[in-house]
This record gives C-alpha cells, sequence and structure tokens, in this order.
C-alpha cells in the first residue's frame, strides 16, 4: 500500500487530532510505537480499511485544530486507516474546505455569490483579507460570511449580515462574534395556517426536547410506529409527496423500493447539503426546529426497515449542525430512537448535493458522482439499499403521518400535492423563508416579500432559470413551472430589481458551475470551463456579431445534458442560456 | 504438483475464494498482475493472511500478518498442520480416499507444537492457531507461494511442507482451491514446460523414462541425445569447479550477477574454456563469453508462446523488426545446428510449436487459431475439441481416484545453513522491487520515480544502536565477503532483519554476501538467509 511520503512526522497537535477520534494506536502498524509483539504480528486488511469512511471526518478533526492538513498529517491519517497517502490527497485536494497549505489561525470566508454581490459582497472581498466563497446559505440575510478559528478548541460562527468593520474587526482578533446574535432567524411564513412545516419555527428552545415535546413532537413517530411501516408507506404513497430536494421524485415510491430491498442493512440518508446558491431553507428547519428532521428520519428509517441514518449537513452551516447534533443526542438519550444516526460534515463541494456523490463523501471518498444505474435505492451507500431525502421532505412526512395523505394532498395543485418551502431574496422588502401552497402564482410570494421594479426572477438558485416581470403569473407546482420551461427546483427565489447588473450575475453563475464541477466527465469538466469564458468573451469584450458564441454556447449545453453524468453538468447551462434569451444583457 | 509442473488454480479463482494465504511472497511488487486478481478476491471478502519475515505492501493488505523468522516455515505449516488435526477439522475423507503418507506425516507434525512453533517463527502461538484454524474452515482456500519459499536450502521440502497443508484440508482439485507457485517472469512456467529444466522433456515428460525417449528420439529420425537427466544450474557450477564442465552455452541469463556468492560464479565463468552468451543485452555475463549472440527480444521483436502462472499458453506477436545484427532464437538455434552438421531448414515459430503439440499431449489441442479464438488455454488440453483445464487434480475428487494418490510428505524444520553468530548477527534477506527486474538487464534501462539508490534497509532501532545515521554508508560482511553500502531505515523491518535487492549489481554485489547453500532437488540456493554484520566506516582521516 505504500503508506508513506516525504512529508515527516505528523506533530504532536496532529497525532492528537486524529487520536481524539480515533484513540491511540494499538501497534507500531497503526501509526504507534514498536511494541515486542509488533516484530512478528500485525492484525489489518479489511479490519482497518473499512473505518475508510472516517477520513473526512479525520481530516475536519486535523484542520480544525492546526488550521490545515500537513504531508505527515496526512500520512499519519493514512496509516491508522489503511489509505495510500495519494488516494487521501485526492480526497484532500477535492474539498474546498481543506487547505494543503499552512495558514493563520483565522479564516474568515465571505460570500460572494449571486445575493451577497447584490449586496455589496465585492466591497468587502477588496477591504479585508478575506477568502472568497460561494453561497453560504444567509441570503436572507445578505451579505454573509462565516469564520473560523483553528485551535484545540476549534470555533466557527457564520456572521450576517456582515460589515467591512466587522469582517476587518474579526480578522484582527477583535470581538468573536457571538452565535445566537449572528443568526437571528429571517422571517418566516406559513399562510397555510397552524399545520405548516414552519409552525414550530421560534415556537420553542430548539436545544430542548421538552420544548419540542410540548409541541407534540414525536407524535408522529409514534403514531407511525402504532400504525405499522406498510400503512406508513401507503399513506406517504397516498398523499403523492414530490421530493422537496429539486429532482421531485415520487417519495413513497423511493420508500417502498428500499422497504423490499432484500440486501442488507439499509442505509437512511438525510441529504441536508443545501448549496443551490440562493437556497436556506433547509438551514432554518435545521436551526429552528432540529428535532423535527431526527424524528422524521426516524419515521423514515422505521419504514424503509433502514438500521442506520446518516445526515449529511454542508461545512457551512455550523449551527445547524450543532442543533441536529444535540438534538439526536436528546432524542436518543430519552430512548426516543431505534436507530443510529451520525451528523456528517460536508467539506464544501456543491456536487455533494447530488445524492451519489453524497454517499462516496461519506464513505470517505473524493465527491465524484456515480453513474445510475443502479439506483440508490438498490445500490447506494456503502453499496446498499439506500434511502435518500430531502429535510423538508422529511418535515413534509411529519405531517402527513399525523395527519393522513389524503389531508396532504388536498392542499396545492392535483400533481403537487402539500406546501412549498421558498426562499426569497434579493432585491425584495422582507427576504426569508415563505411557505405556500403549491400552486400559488409567484406574483402572490413576491407580493408577501415586497418586491418593486422586478427586471428579473432567478427561480431554483443556479440551476434553475430566469423569468421575465411578464412571467411572475406562473403558479409554483411542479407543472406549473415545467409548462414555461422552467423549475422549482431547490425552492430558491431571487429577485433582481431594475439595478441588477445581470451580466455579472451571469458571469458569477458561470464561475460557480466551472469551480464546482467534479471534474469526473468531460463534458461538464471542458464544458462549464468553455462555458464561462465564452460568456466572458460575449458581455466583456465587445467585438460586434456575437451569433458564433450563441450557437457555440448552445451546442456546449447541448453536449452536457446529453452526456454529462449527474445533473450539475445537465443543468450547467440552463440558468445562463434562459438568461442569455430573457434578458437584455447582449443588448450594450 | 502431484507429477505436474504447475500451480493448480487460475486466477480467476483467487477472484472467487475465501481464504487466501500468501506464504513468502511480496506479490504486490513482484507480481503485480497476479496481485490484481487477488485484490478482487480480497475485495469481494477473501480473508488474507500474509506469511513473510518482512511486513511488505502485500502484508498491508493481509488481515493478519504472520512475521516469521527466516527459514521457520516449516516449522510453522506443520504445527498449523497439528493444530488443524487436534481440533478435528482435516478433511478425513478426502485423505483417506485419495492421499498416502498421512499417517508418517501426523506423526511428524506432532512434535510441532504452538510453544515450539512460536520459539521457532517467532510468531505468537495464538496467532498460528488462527490462521490454521481459519484456513481450515474455510469453504475454499488457496495458498500461493514464490521465492519466499524456494531460495532456501531446502526449498523442496518447504513446498512439499505447504502441499500437506493443501492435502490436509482437501484443498486441492476443488473451484477456488489451489496450491500455487508464483512465476517471477510471464514464461518461467513456459521454459520448463518446453523442456528447459533438466529432467524433462517438452510437456514436462521424463527425460529418463525410455518410452517417452524412445518417442522423442524417433520424432527426429533416431537422433541421439541424453537418456538421464542432466544438471541443474548450481550443479553446473559445481562441475565447472571439478573441471568437468569446460564450455557454456547461456541463453537470456545473468548468472555473472545473479548467482550466489557472486565472486566465485564469476570466478568459474571466466575459467571456461568456451562461453557462449545468447541475449539481447551486453550483459555481465555476456562481457565475459568467448562468442557474444545478439538476439532479438522475445516480446514486441518475436513470433511464439508464453505459459503464464496458470499454465495459460498465449500468443506473442512481432510488432517491431530487431535492431540489425539482432536475430530471432529460433534462427540462431537453427544456424548453429547446421554449422554442427543438421539441417533444420528455418522453421517459423508456428512450426516448432506444431512440432511441440505433436510430441507434448499436454499441448496437442493449442494450435495457433485456436490460442487466437480463446485468449490462450491453460494445460492440460489433449486435442482440438478440449476447452483447456481450468484447475489442476479434479481427479483427485473422484470416487475411486483417477491416478495414482497425492502423497503426504513428513518434512522437518531445519533452519538457515548460514547461521546467526556473535560475529554475523544479522539477518539478511533478500528480494525484488515493483520497477525492477533481478538484476536490472530487462529494467537498468529505464527511469523509475520509486527507485532509490540501491541500499541497505535495516531498522530505525538497528540503525540507533549501531550509531548509523539514515543513509550513513556502511561496511557489510558476511562469511564470504564484503561491500560497501549506504543504509536506509525501513520501519517495517524489525530489529536484527535486514534487506537488500540484487538490482543494482553495479551499485551493490548483493550477491557477495548471499550463500550458495543449495537445496540439491531444486537446485536453488538460499538468497534468502544471509548471516552478516554491519560496520560503520573508519572516519576518513
Amino acid at each position: 500500500m505504500d503508506i508513506r511520503t516525504t512529508g515527516g512526522p505528523p506533530t504532536a497537535d496532529e497525532v492528537a487530532a486524529v487520536d481524539g477520534l480515533l484513540g491511540t494506536p494499538d501497534s507500531l502498524w497503526e501509526g504507534g510505537r514498536r511494541r515486542p509483539a509488533d516484530d512478528h504480528f500485525a492484525r489489518g486488511g479489511r479490519a482497518v480499511r473499512s473505518q475508510r469512511h472516517l477520513l473526512l471526518p479525520l481530516l475536519h478533526a486535523i484542520q480544525d485544530r492546526t488550521g490545515w492538513v500537513s504531508r505527515g498529517a496526512l500520512e499519519y491519517a493514512c496509516r491508522r486507516l489503511s489509505i495510500p497517502p495519494a488516494e487521501a490527497y485526492g480526497v484532500v485536494s477535492f474539498y474546498a474546505r481543506f487547505a494543503l497549505k499552512p495558514r493563520g489561525a483565522l479564516t474568515l470566508r465571505v460570500c460572494d455569490d449571486i445575493v451577497c454581490k447584490l449586496a455589496g459582497a465585492d466591497e468587502i472581498c477588496a477591504a479585508v483579507d478575506a477568502e472568497r466563497s460561494p453561497c453560504l446559505g444567509l441570503c436572507d440575510r445578505a451579505p454573509a460570511a462565516l469564520v473560523e478559528r483553528s485551535g484545540s478548541s476549534y470555533e466557527e460562527r457564520q456572521i450576517a449580515p456582515v460589515t467591512v468593520a466587522q469582517a476587518a474587526d474579526t480578522l484582527r482578533g477583535g470581538e468573536w462574534p457571538d452565535q445566537t446574535l449572528s443568526t437571528p432567524l429571517s422571517p418566516t411564513l406559513s399562510p397555510g395556517g397552524r399545520g405548516g412545516l414552519l409552525r414550530r419555527v421560534a415556537a420553542y428552545d430548539p436545544e430542548r426536547l421538552d420544548g419540542y415535546r410540548a409541541l407534540g413532537g414525536f407524535a408522529a413517530l409514534m403514531r407511525a410506529r402504532e400504525m405499522g411501516s406498510e400503512a406508513v408507506i401507503r399513506e406517504v404513497t397516498e398523499a403523492r409527496l414530490l421530493g422537496r430536494g429539486g429532482a421531485a421524485f415520487p417519495t413513497g415510491r423511493k420508500w417502498e423500493s428500499v422497504a423490499k430491498a432484500t440486501e442488507r442493512p439499509h442505509y437512511l440518508v438525510c441529504n441536508a447539503d443545501e448549496s443551490e446558491p440562493g437556497t436556506f431553507k433547509d438551514r432554518v428547519l435545521m436551526e429552528a426546529d432540529p428535532f423535527a428532521v431526527v424524528e422524521g428520519m426516524a419515521i423514515a428509517a422505521f419504514a424503509t426497515g433502514c438500521e442506520k441514518g446518516y445526515i449529511y449537513i454542508r461545512a457551512e452551516y455550523p449551527l445547524a449542525r450543532a442543533r441536529v447534533e444535540n438534538a439526536v443526542a436528546q432524542a436518543r438519550g430519552a430512548g426516543l430512537l431505534d436507530i443510529e444516526i451520525e451528523v456528517r460534515r460536508g467539506a464544501g463541494a456543491y456536487i455533494c448535493g447530488e445524492e451519489t456523490a453524497l454517499f462516496n463523501s461519506i464513505e470517505g471518498k473524493r465527491g465524484e458522482p456515480r453513474n445510475k444505474p443502479p439506483f440508490p435505492v438498490e445500490v447506494g451507500l456503502f453499496g446498499k439499499p439506500t434511502l435518500v431525502n430531502n429535510v423538508e421532505t422529511l418535515f413534509n412526512v411529519l405531517n402527513i403521518v399525523s395527519e393522513g395523505g389524503a389531508a396532504f394532498a388536498s392542499v396545492g395543485t392535483k400533481d403537487s400535492t402539500g406546501t412549498r418551502l421558498f426562499c426569497v431574496s434579493g432585491h425584495v422588502e422582507r427576504p426569508g423563508l415563505y411557505e405556500v401552497a403549491m400552486g400559488t402564482p409567484l406574483r402572490e410570494l413576491l407580493a408577501l416579500a415586497g418586491a418593486h421594479d422586478i427586471q428579473a426572477v432567478l427561480l431554483g438558485g443556479a440551476a434553475g432559470s430566469f423569468l421575465t416581470p411578464e412571467q411572475v403569473d406562473v403558479p409554483l407546482s411542479f407543472e406549473g413551472t415545467r409548462a414555461i420551461g422552467a423549475t422549482l427546483g431547490s425552492g430558491a427565489v431571487i429577485v433582481f430589481d431594475e439595478t441588477a447588473d445581470m451580466k455579472q450575475v451571469l458571469l458569477r453563475i458561470a464561475r460557480f458551475f466551472r469551480d464546482e464541477s467534479c471534474g469526473q466527465c468531460v463534458p461538464c469538466r471542458v464544458g462549464t470551463k468553455r462555458q464561462e469564458e465564452i460568456l466572458e468573451r460575449m458581455l466583456v469584450e465587445r467585438n460586434g456579431d456575437r451569433s458564433a458564441d450563441v450557437m457555440l454556447l448552445s451546442d456546449i449545453a447541448q453536449a452536457m445534458r446529453d452526456a454529462s453524468i449527474c445533473g450539475l453538468g445537465q443543468t450547467a447551462a440552463n440558468a445562463i442560456a434562459s438568461g442569455l434569451t430573457q434578458l437584455k444583457v447582449l443588448n450594450g | 504438483m502431484f507429477g505436474a509442473g504447475g500451480g493448480t488454480s487460475s486466477y480467476r479463482e483467487a477472484e472467487e475464494t475465501n481464504v487466501i494465504i500468501l506464504w513468502g511472497s511480496n506479490a504486490r511488487e513482484t507480481h503485480p498482475i497476479f496481485f490484481h486478481h487477488l485484490l478482487r478476491g480480497v475485495r469481494s471478502g477473501a480473508r488474507l493472511i500474509a506469511v513473510d519475515p518482512r511486513r511488505t505492501s502485500s502484508a498491508e493488505w493481509a488481515d493478519v500478518w504472520l512475521g516469521i523468522d527466516v527459514g521457520s516455515d516449516i516449522a510453522l505449516a506443520n504445527a498449523m498442520a497439528r493444530e488443524i488435526i487436534h481440533a478435528g477439522l482435516h478433511d478425513k475423507e478426502f485423505i483417506a480416499r485419495a492421499t498416502t503418507g498421512y499417517e508418517d506425516f501426523a506423526r511428524c507434525v506432532e512434535a510441532y507444537t504452538l510453544e515450539r512453533a512460536e520459539a521457532e517463527t517467532g510468531v505468537p502461538a495464538a496467532a498460528i492457531k488462527e490462521v490454521a484454524l481459519d484456513f481450515a474452515r474455510a469453504e475454499r482456500g488457496m495458498i500461493c507461494w514464490t521465492l519466499g519459499i524456494t531460495e532456501h536450502h531446502n526449498a523442496t521440502d518447504n513446498v512439499l511442507a505447504l502441499i500437506n497443508l493443501g492435502l490436509l484440508t482437501g484443498k486441492v482439485g476443488r473451484y477456488g482451491c489451489g496450491l500455487n507457485p508464483l512465476r517471477g517472469q510471464n514464461n518461467v512456467q513456459g521454459g520448463g514446460d518446453m523442456g528447459a529444466i533438466p529432467a524433462r522433456m517438452p510437456g514436462f515428460q521424463d527425460l529418463e523414462d525410455p518410452a517417452i525417449h524412445d518417442k522423442f528420439a524417433k520424432a527426429w529420425g533416431g537422433a541421439k541425445f541424453p537418456d538421464r537427466k542432466g544438471w541443474h544450474l548450481s550443479e553446473m557450477f559445481q562441475a565447472m569447479e571439478r573441471g568437468e564442465l569446460r564450455s557454456a552455452y547461456i541463453v537470456g541469463e545473468n548468472p555473472a550477477r545473479s548467482e550466489a556468492d557472486q565472486t566465485r560464479a564469476v570466478r568459474l565463468l571466466s575459467g571456461l574454456e568456451h562461453l557462449v552468451v545468447q541475449d539481447i543485452f551486453l550483459t555481465q555475463t555476456a562481457e565475459l563469453a568467448h562468442v557474444v549472440l545478439p538476439a532479438a527480444a522475445g516480446w514486441a521483436e518475436s513470433e511464439g508462446t508464453v505459459t503464464n502462472s496458470e499454465r495459460r499458453v498465449q500468443r506473442v506477436r512481432r510488432a517491431l523488426e530487431p535492431p540489425a545484427g539482432a536475430r530471432d532464437d529460433i534462427d540462431i538455434i537453427s544456424d548453429i545446428a547446421q554449422r554442427l552438421g543438421s539441417d533444420w531448414g528455418h522453421p517459423t515459430a508456428e512450426e516448432v510449436w506444431d512440432e511441440c503439440r505433436s510430441l507434448s499431449p499436454m499441448h496437442a489441442g493449442m494450435a495457433y487459431r485456436r490460442l487466437d479464438e480463446l485468449g490462450g488455454i491453460q494445460w492440460p488440453c489433449p486435442d482440438e475439441s478440449h476447452p483447456g483445464t481450468q484447475f489442476l487434480h479434479a481427479r483427485l475428487w473422484k470416487d475411486p481416484v483417477e491416478g495414482p494418490r497425492a502423497p503426504f510428505f513428513a518434512v522437518e524444520h531445519d533452519p538457515p545453513v548460514d547461521r546467526l553468530s556473535e560475529e554475523f548477527p544479522i539477518r539478511l534477506t533478500t528480494g525484488r522491487r515493483l520497477d525492477s527486474f533481478n538484476t536490472g538487464v530487462q529494467t537498468g534501462e529505464y527511469t523509475s520515480p520509486l527507485r532509490k539508490r540501491e541500499a541497505l534497509l535495516i531498522s530505525p532501532e538497528d540503525g540507533a544502536r549501531l550509531g548509523v545515521e539514515d543513509g550513513e554508508s556502511v561496511r557489510v560482511s558476511s562469511r564470504r565477503g564484503s561491500v560497501e553500502v549506504s543504509v536506509r531505515f525501513e520501519p517495517t523491518l524489525r530489529p536484527g532483519l535486514a534487506f537488500m535487492t540484487l538490482h543494482f549489481p553495479d551499485q551493490v554485489s548483493t550477491n557477495v554476501l548471499t550463500i550458495d547453500a543449495t537445496d540439491p532437488k531444486s537446485g536453488t540456493a538460499e538468497f534468502k538467509a544471509s548471516a552478516i554484520r554491519i560496520d560503520k566506516l573508519a572516519p576518513v582521516s
């Protein structure tokens, strides 16, 4: 396995970080000191390699402690897990969060994505020594930043909105931003009434199980256990719930497939790697109502026979992660869970929101999507049948179990049942999270949030499409948006008024996809790069006739749609194509 | 094995077995193709056990590594056998029906208690027992070995000890089970199969069997050739020493560097009355020759066949014209025959092969056309409707057994000839690395990012004890000679164990140190076990 690099030995800090997770090594062969017994005997092989999934947690531990991942630390981690260092290096370098060069203890990352850019992120980046980051999921309070302080007591904070003065002060080692102050809840609105998905937001202390139970928490799980797993799946199927992560797959059918899979064990994965620019719904749910996430996972696991559950939360959501971890621990402590739920921390990769890339990430690999089929319900995490659901989807399940599938389906439209969460941001008076019945016209939602002088609306995030002011009567349902060639996607609604520089928005989206393409398949790796270059040429340089470039872009878009392995490549041209046709960016 | 000179299993079976014991083999570096098959097995659930004094990169893949002391293989194998018998896990029915000599064998291994084995091998008794029972209990299991077993003065006994384990547990002659020596080159197997060994004619046919001798004599128009076996390599050198062997014709071999006790080997080769070397490079041996015959490379420049470790005969094809002056081996040999007064014409490789098929029953069905169509064929393949043989000795499972029963051979532990002493306290073992081959004739021309200057690898603990730094030059001496070499610290070596390769004879003449104690049956020298001393060099004044 050649577990050897030229990195030299790990420092005491690095060893402590790794051993903190794995315990001290038992033998020379696991990275410890030579004991007499090591001369003639070693245990290794599968027992050690089966720990591979701990690679990302180990890398996080190293980075949290020392601020970066040195070769010596990496080699030690590899020795402990029996991974070839070259392969582990491929993993480290895949994820944006991990630094391969030493840096200071303080790292400030400022979001310069679509919404924060509208809110002046570029000025902050120009004024302070900060790293630029794609969307931090704090668009309701843009501009946003994330600050980390490495060391034996690692800390990280979301700051939103962030100012130049605050960013500079934080970097100078000034007062550490307060966790609760820095994350006020954005306005949330559930016109659906008391039964809405957001009904518990700000209604209880999200760190206390008794608060959640006082609001009826865990009654749905008890009810599900009374009903039995088949009945739960029947209700979910009858509810005609479609997945809320973006792909809109019928949840009931997915559950049934996993429940029927004969291979064991079954895994449950809650996809909380919410990284679509402009999207923050799952963050709000996890921060404000984390026990419901846990309860939703418990019901899903019960119904589909999952032995173990993971929730994969993006690295940029430290508060959500802390609260879900706390909720899991409290629920387990109260004896409410009969499956183990493990919280996994992403590492800064948009692609890991793709379900099979997410599996690879949990398994300790580069987050590269797998070919489908086989589908996760048959061959998913660790090669076993796996149920993957988005956070919002599981929230809907709680209501379905409580009220019944038929009642759930009575809200919304025939093909899009229930309510939907929308993350409204950009040029609106009241950015925040809104719950409306499926089929509600976009115009109503925009009015709730206070939008004026609309130039364009980006619906569905970077993978979505631009709508013109003439299109805002579109009903917010799967079929309604599909009819005008748009998509609900992740529920992101970014509003641009007449002052917005749409060229810069398009260029930012192009840069986003070029950055986030995992590089595994050629259409996407090359296509996203070429798309950015051509767009730059068309929008920034002025050289007359651009019809050839328009055609080239359209060819590239087609190639990416047809031949990319996963949804990232398949949708990487959508927003840009719609922007070029819908917006007046080429007329100047 | 049991009258057939080849590994019993196919590579495919390594992918579908339950336990693989890799014994005296760093296959990951020395047999990388086979190791890929092995890894497929490991990935689909097979348990891997590595028996090796060094914790090699192969051993890092293993579930259990037994780091035996060099040359204690028989003690380990016999103790495993004893544990299996005591646990009642031996395959009694198979033993009774298909083997002979079990009683003697059982009596012999009874003396190998776990305590004795631990004392001889250094491996904890509990680990020996665990591995023995694991292997015995597995539905399918195979043992694979290479030079760690055979480069010893008692090489044949070592192999027999492993065969005994296979017989004891009924792990031979069934799919996914077997006993497999891995071959070090793409055509080591083929060389032996074609008769380039002292006692055999092509097709592993016994030269001393009058019927076989007559068959060949008749086919070759009454030609006269010896009817008793010749010398193997080590015996040839002994014959040189006695003055009985005075001329040699060496094809594709570099004994001036590959033989143990190199000083002696070079002296003897230099003293020959006539030495002819046929090779693709001007090797160190060729430099000693009276006549050098430049040959075309066996791959890329020649037509023919090779046979791999799973007995698969495959075609090789000419893709390049050899450089000017270099000629095909068949051409050279045919010309020499003509000069010696025998006109063989200039047959093509296929014509030579067809002649071989007409005389070697196990190759009879392997027409070039079929080798092409089937992607190679595993012998035996007796006729052109036969698909080849995936694994050998299925006959042992017929009731009654077809052909002779397979014999147990009771063998006793016999430690390396070159004893450790106060004067020579460190055990030197030799081996190969991934990116180099033997004396480097075929690999020395190429660069490799992994290749460093040859060094004596020792444990950091030994380095500290000797007061030498990593990279420092030292004098390494054995009872036969001494060389100057730099040391490199290698944490996977235990104190008292050192390692060197023989890839770079121009940098370090490793074989000046090695002992030519030779197994009388196989003719292999004990490259794996020399006793050495390491001395700091006197400071330069």
